[in-house]
């Protein structure tokens, strides 16, 4: 089973799965959060927050990855403070390829929720703070359930926006195997050496096969969500 | 239980005034209506009573507290939505026990309340099922279920039967009231339709612009009224104005027809006054009849019990309610003789002055 694919091939696959998962998580929180400040905030500023998080969707993924090398590279105002002070590092590591992943897939994320904030009848909220519910309690009990399917929409959109991420992780962890290569990244590289036809079939085909577990997945999750409300 | 009284409380949205300085006493086990055309601020007020909407100034007092500063779920009260406001994610049972379960209530203390509460509203058999498969008249019975299952000091609805067809409204109506005279536990209750505020009421807060036009009981409010705009929100078919000079024998009318007064206001002869008569106290009179206001009839509506007709004369059109059925026809003229002592004086200010 397993030589279906090389071990370099299997190395971007899970290299992949792993940078796509970890991007997706720890966009989580802070998307749902964004989501409820762009909604419901009124703050000084809140239109800049709304560009800034939209900024990765219409720039060219070339120059988010370079911006986050200016940023984030070893010699970066944030990258060398966290290097110094926590020992993170995020240049040409993989954990690089999952930060350029998140910012990309994070306006996806922060859309998909902020439409279901929007749907939430607020009289649903209130009503909960009249029945003795303070504001974390309606937050968890009520208005979570309620934004779940937009959650779940969101969490496929990051994941797969992960999975395909190409220009802002070569521009920013390059392309090593084993460390930064994901599957479009190395798919990319095999056409560019001869006799690696094969194996960037394989990871196509690869690559097809994670995207429709995703689909089917987020499907069967977005049904049990909406089970309650709607069969 | 608990009293509530509002105290010179106001609120603005941004610059713009929306409750301008209302005061209201409402008693401990009241049935209390504020009504008022839309936009008037009688849902802002309500809000404002629940914590939802925060008050530019003043004071609002549940029992001995003010509660000014309160977050809602501190007030021990609960709101009934117009829409409802029920968890589409939970069950009838569990939107029901949603105010025990924050409470950290016992489950089987929970259920025990839960269905205490459903059997007084016939929602047993509808414990299990989840709201989108209940019609609006059983949606309506859950949100006071699970308001009920909270034992408020205070129950607040807001246009809670506005969502309901003509018939069910009819009946929930009466729903609410027996409920109501079963827990006496005071309610604020705002509504648009002065039918419903007529028919529940203890005592109606008729509101407009964002301030008290009157506070009273039905009746009261309806046979003395404070000004004109009370006199037309209150009845239906709405009470009739006509326009007139006071002279020494009586009302010069548009039309030059003189109406008699019962009394003699207190006011210099000449004075432009609006007279106030509900189309129960208009009765037929041959055309001609002196001390009567001549008419041409417009539209005649009949409903089986009474008859309404609304009839060209002084300028506009003036509404008639017939007790008896009637052989009258289109564009006959006609004449309309007030019942004594049923009518009404406003100032140009709209204040009454008196009955005439």
């Amino acid at each position: 089973m397993t030589d279906w694919l090389s071990p370099e091939e299997w190395a971007a696959v899970r290299l992949s799965l792993k940078v796509a998962l970890t991007a997706m998580a720890a966009s989580l929180v802070p998307g749902i959060l964004v989501a409820f400040l762009l909604e419901r905030g009124r703050f000084w500023g809140r239109q800049a927050l709304d560009v800034l998080v939209h900024l990765p969707l219409v720039l060219p993924p070339v120059v988010v990855g370079y911006v986050l090398l200016l940023g984030f590279g070893r010699r970066g105002p944030i990258g060398s403070v966290l290097a110094e002070q926590f020992g993170i590092v995020f240049a040409f590591r993989w954990t690089g390829a999952a930060l350029a992943c998140a910012i990309m897939g994070f306006p996806l994320l922060v859309r998909a929720v902020r439409l279901s904030i929007e749907t939430v009848d607020r009289k649903l909220e209130d009503a909960a703070g009249t029945l003795g519910a303070n504001p974390a309690w309606v937050f968890l009990v009520v208005t979570l359930p309620l934004i779940m399917p937009g959650i779940i929409a969101g969490m496929v959109l990051s994941f797969a926006k992960a999975m395909g991420e190409f220009g802002a992780t070569i521009t920013f962890v390059s392309n090593i195997p084993g460390e930064t290569q994901t599957l479009p990244t190395a798919i990319y590289t095999l056409t560019q050496v001869p006799g690696g036809e094969a194996g960037a079939l394989r990871l196509t085909l690869a690559s097809i096969v994670i995207s429709v577990g995703a689909l089917l997945a987020s499907e069967w999750l977005a049904r049990r969500a909406r089970r309650r409300f709607f069969a | 239980m608990a009293n509530v009284s509002i105290r010179d409380v106001r609120k603005s949205f941004g610059a713009t005034p929306v409750i301008r300085g209302v005061d209201v006493d409402i008693q401990d086990g009241e049935f209390v209506i504020l009504v008022g055309p839309s936009g008037c601020g009688k849902s802002t007020l309500l809000r404002m009573i629940a914590g939802l909407e925060d008050i530019t100034s003043g004071d609002i007092r549940i029992g001995s507290r003010v509660v000014n500063d309160v977050p809602p779920k501190d007030r021990d009260i609960a709101m009934v939505f117009q829409s409802y406001a029920l968890y589409p994610h939970m069950t009838v049972a569990e939107n029901m026990a949603f105010s025990l379960r924050l409470k950290g209530t016992s489950k089987e203390e929970q259920k025990r309340r839960v269905q205490e509460a459903a059997a007084s509203l016939g929602l047993t058999p509808l414990l299990d099922r989840y709201p989108r498969q209940l019609s609006g008249g059983q949606r309506q019975r859950v949100a006071m279920g699970r308001a009920i299952v909270r034992d408020p000091q205070v129950f607040l609805f807001d246009e809670p039967l506005s969502n309901l067809d003509a018939k069910l409204r009819v009946s929930m109506r009466g729903e609410i009231k027996e409920l109501h005279q079963r827990l006496k536990t005071t309610t604020v209750y705002v509504t648009h339709d002065q039918i419903e505020a007529m028919t529940m009421a203890d005592k109606i807060v008729v509101m407009h612009d964002g301030v008290v036009e009157q506070v009273g009981a039905p009746l009261d409010l309806y046979d003395r009224p404070a000004n004109r705009f009370v006199a037309g929100f209150i009845g239906s078919p709405a009470m009739n104005f006509i326009e007139g000079r006071l002279e020494e024998n009586g009302l010069a009318l548009r039309s030059g027809a003189i109406l008699p007064l019962d009394m003699r206001p207190a006011v210099p002869i000449a004075t432009m006054l609006t007279y106030g008569i509900r189309p129960e106290h208009l009765q037929i009179a041959p055309a001609g009849t002196p001390e009567t206001i001549p008419a041409t009839v417009s539209v005649i509506e009949p409903t089986g019990s009474d008859t309404t007709l609304i009839v060209k004369a002084e300028g506009g059109n003036l509404t008639v309610l017939l007790r008896e059925r009637c052989a009258l026809k289109y564009g006959e003229e006609i004449a309309l003789k007030p019942v004594p002592f049923q009518a009404h004086l406003f100032d140009e200010a709209g204040r009454r002055i008196a009955s005439s």
